[in-house]
């Protein structure tokens, strides 16, 4: 890559969190990097947002666990902001006004969930450990480029082999448990230690999240484990909330991306990737300006990056037919709420710290069982699934002083309807949640200022996610790892040379890892060399 | 049996833990909640309301009581301006730090001393034929911390009469809440934002229930020494037979630090004139001092990796530890020792307190320090980094 004036060694399309990582990474190995977003502010899926004056919204993601501890020490992100602060509980209410609390305070979540199943009770200490197990065994995959197993090139036999070693340490107990985690139902999984309703229920809710599943579909255990993969200062399981929502996160990862010299350019979509003589060689915006470069990346979702951006007939049909049937479908909402006060929940009313944590309305499987029968036939959930945060109450900073914002991320609404459209129907699914909400919470219709739902039609208009997929792609066995996005394209490179793939759609999948981000930086670095 | 402070009636019903530490016979809470997470975060993030009522409080009164403030502490307090406060140690006849506190200029006339242990003797024994009193006014004061990022928000609410804004870095001024007539100095041990209030502990119960009834919608939560300890450490503040041994109470030489040992040598004005210790202190200037504090950062990808060898993840994180371990060289030879570590959350980074040999002082000096791994001691490389690890701008604004 030469030295040149006014054009570029990289383009990073998009600016979520995982293009800014990449452009951060880049950008720190010395690159002229340039982020092109679409939007008016980055972050993509990761963003915050004051759509109700002094009420910021954690519009779409809402809470972090799985940003790599390697990428916030790389790029130094707590010098640029970067604040976790610590979601300590999960409450779940029940309709007959009782309810499930588990915090830190070891003793006192045992005497809780003793008070439905002392045998529960012990057996969360076994679980708790057998994740942890799980969490370490799945980390060394977040690190690793996914060999493919069929090329037989020796850098995947080596990185096959090193993958052998690394499960061939595992003892024999953690090897099969990993098995059964990658096949079974996430309902499945948690009943083979728990017997009580809300706990099971809450415990495979981390399952369905982000995918057309229900708690009894085969492959969420998987989901699950991906929910339980994180750590925070080291500690394995631990979920926190960013100051300043996950908008914060992405503007850490933005100012330490301009510290290492990148630039980032919002309110510039990029319609085309110019490709020339099967080389990568700029992109068109949409005002029809072009930006050269060596390297584009391409943060958008599998299906934009190969069948929007680019020509496909510089495509293999291979891959132009595995990424058609990659699936996508979008199967959840957000309702953010401004709330003039305090939201109490009828069963532990007044405020206190059990409204600073994660509130999951999950009362028992056959509930999340139904709420996806509903959405297998193309209708929202009737009683949906619904993961509540109070940001407010963790950060106050994001709603005036005394007033709330309230977060919740519902399922199931799948992106295609049966009836009607979501333009018809988002109104419909903001009432259902809030008439959930209100059996819970009893003060919260008074308290709503202003509402927003969030379809998954929303979110691919909004966010450029097809189809409203939160994780750019569902994360079942048949799409991940060395089959994400599609078998043979799964090392962030594609076939036009100088094209690269950076976003969620490609190992180690959604979430607010970074992961994806950083191998792909690492694997554009070595192409170089 | 140790004694409840004025707030106690208060922190009591809070203290869900029932977890109290010993300050200076005074029962304070350790944490309020099963953990101190919160509560550090809200010190950083939010506010947090510490009770310091335990502090030693000292008056000096009388036409020479700045010559004798002066006489006692280290700086030049002919400098410090009506209404303005000053952190300084003061030394025994070697230079040798027996305490160290804040100091306010309440009148032309008219000092306050905090500190850490008890100095009444002290002061009026260093005062003899000067005229000026000294008064223990220790049970006279109650004090709260009022600490983090919207301490100024909630005392713009519960404050009359009075602009925070004017009440600047190290400086006081008086004033009522809800009738209650106080001192508030714009203080703290945690390096953020802050204010400490002084008022007469008969309003104890009231002044802490105006202020958490103000504060929740600002995100105040009381907040106990556990997490205090954190943020004092990221803040670079010294504590007391912790990181230096007062010269009362150290049994050998060697224990005894001077102001230029614990890296206070700001603090030290040899020019001033005549005060305890200066001799001392003029000659160490001279030839050097032996000791220097400084900031480490200890190397977290290979703690990480001493630990993967046990299978193990980092088992460090948590809270702050005040067990000293030896700090060696780059040859291995033990140059002095940590005597704070903790995890910072704020700056994810493993961080300490040390006491080494100056020549190690240099900022990004390669060192490193003991850890323990599954019961073994291991070296684990640490780098020389400027302290306060943590200083937010806001803390000054």
């Amino acid at each position: 890559m030469g030295d040149r004036q006014n054009n570029y060694d990289v383009i990073v399309i998009g600016g979520g969190h995982n293009g800014l990582v990449n452009a951060a990474y880049l950008a720190r190995a010395g690159k002229k990097v340039i982020v092109l977003e679409q939007r008016h502010l980055i972050g993509g899926a990761s963003v915050t947002e004051e759509i109700y004056p002094g009420f910021n919204y954690t519009v779409m993601s809402y809470v972090v666990s799985l940003l790599r501890p390697e990428i916030i020490r790389d790029l130094d992100l707590p010098k640029h902001g970067l604040r976790i602060l610590p979601l300590e509980s999960t409450l779940t209410p029940l309709p007959n006004g009782d309810f499930l609390y588990r915090d830190s305070d070891h003793y006192r979540t045992f005497r809780d969930i003793a008070r439905f199943s002392p045998r529960d009770a012990e057996a969360y200490e076994e679980y708790s450990q057998a994740m942890f197990f799980m969490a370490k065994a799945v980390k060394y995959l977040l690190g690793i480029i996914p060999p493919d197993p069929a090329t037989f090139q020796p850098r995947d036999l080596g990185g096959l082999l090193g993958l052998a070693r690394h499960l061939l340490g595992l003892n024999e107990r953690d090897r099969y448990m990993l098995a059964k985690l990658m096949t079974m139902s996430s309902a499945d999984f948690v009943e083979q230690w728990f017997e009580s309703e809300p706990l099971k229920a809450t415990l495979a809710a981390s399952g369905i999240i982000g995918t057309y599943l229900g708690v009894r579909s085969p492959g969420t255990a998987y989901v699950l484990l991906h929910h339980y993969m994180g750590e925070i200062d080291g500690q394995f399981r631990a979920w926190g909330f960013a100051k300043g929502g996950t908008g914060g996160i992405a503007n850490a990862i933005g100012n330490a991306a301009r510290a290492f010299g990148a630039e980032i350019h919002t309110s510039a979509r990029v319609s085309q990737v110019i490709v020339n003589k099967g080389q990568a060689t700029g992109v068109t915006l949409e005002g029809g300006d072009e930006i050269d470069a060596d390297v584009i990346v391409s943060s958008l979702d599998p299906k934009r990056t190969f069948l929007e951006l680019v020509d496909k007939t510089f495509l293999p049909e291979d891959l132009v037919n595995g990424i058609r049937k990659f699936s996508v479908r979008g199967s959840s909402a957000k309702v953010n709420l401004a709330l003039d006060g305090v939201p109490e929940l009828a069963c532990q009313p007044g405020f206190g710290r059990h409204l600073a944590g994660a509130i999951s309305i999950s009362p028992d499987l056959d509930y999340l069982e139904m709420a996806y029968d509903d959405a297998k036939y193309g209708d929202f959930s009737r009683r949906p699934y619904i993961d509540i945060i109070i940001p407010s109450m963790i950060d106050p900073d994001m709603a005036p002083p005394g007033k709330h914002v309230m977060s919740c991320f519902v399922q199931y609404a799948p992106y295609q309807l049966r009836e009607g459209t979501w333009d018809k129907k988002r109104d419909a699914l903001g009432d259902i949640v809030i008439d959930t909400l209100a059996q819970y919470f009893p003060n919260i219709k008074d308290l709503i200022l202003h509402r927003q739902v969030v379809t998954p039609l929303d979110t691919e208009h909004l966010i450029g996610l097809s189809q409203g997929n939160i994780f750019q792609g569902e994360l079942s066995l048949s799409q991940l790892f060395f089959l994400r996005p599609a078998a043979g394209y799964a090392q962030y490179r594609t076939p036009i040379k100088g094209y690269y793939q950076c976003g969620s759609g490609t190992h180690p999948g959604g979430g607010i890892t970074g992961a994806p981000g950083r191998l792909a930086a690492l694997e554009i670095l070595r192409d170089e060399k | 049996m140790l004694l409840p402070t004025p707030f106690h009636p208060k922190t009591s019903l809070l203290n869900e833990n029932n977890e109290w530490r010993n300050w200076s016979g005074f029962m304070v809470a350790g944490t309020y909640e099963p953990t101190h997470e919160r509560e550090y975060y809200a010190i950083r993030n939010a506010a947090a309301l510490i009770d310091v009522s335990p502090l030693y409080k000292y008056d000096l009164l009388g036409q020479d009581a700045e010559r004798l403030v002066n006489k006692i502490v280290t700086r030049n307090v002919k400098k410090c301006d009506l209404g303005q406060i000053m952190y300084s140690p003061w030394c025994d006849e070697n230079g040798h730090m027996i305490d160290d506190g804040t100091i306010w200029r309440l009148a032309e006339n008219h000092f306050r001393i905090t500190a850490a242990d008890p100095n009444l003797r002290w002061f009026e024994d260093c005062g003899f034929g000067l005229d000026c009193l000294v008064a223990d006014v220790s049970n006279e004061l109650a004090a709260l911390a009022l600490q983090g990022p919207n301490s100024r928000p909630i005392l713009r609410e519960v404050t009359t009469g009075i602009e925070l804004e004017n009440i600047g870095y190290y400086r006081l001024a008086s004033t009522t809440i809800a009738g209650i007539p106080l001192t508030i100095t714009r203080t703290g041990f945690t390096g953020d934002l802050g204010f400490e209030l002084w008022f007469s502990p008969e309003y104890a119960e009231r002044m802490w229930d105006v202020l958490m009834e103000v504060g929740y919608r600002y995100g105040l939560l009381p907040a106990g020494m556990v997490a205090l300890d954190i943020a004092r450490i990221e803040a670079g503040l010294l504590l007391i037979e912790v990181d230096y041994i007062s010269s009362t109470r150290a049994l050998i030489d060697s224990r005894k630090s001077t102001p230029f040992d614990a890296g206070l040598a700001w603090t030290v004005a040899l020019d001033k004139g005549s005060f305890v210790g200066r001799k001392a202190l003029r000659a160490e200037a001279a030839r050097g001092n032996r000791w220097a504090l400084v900031g480490l950062e200890i190397d977290w990808p290979v703690l990480e990796s001493l630990f993967a060898v046990q299978d193990l993840p980092p088992l460090v994180a948590g809270r702050a530890s005040r067990e000293a371990v030896p700090v060696y060289n780059e040859n291995g030879r033990q140059i002095g020792q940590a005597t704070s570590r903790t995890f910072s959350p704020i700056l994810k980074k493993y961080i300490a307190l040390a006491t080494v040999e100056s020549e190690f002082a240099q900022e990004g000096f390669p060192l490193s320090i003991e850890v323990t791994v599954e019961f073994t001691r291991q070296q684990c490389p640490a780098r020389v980094i400027s302290i306060p690890f943590y200083d937010p701008v806001h803390k000054r604004k």
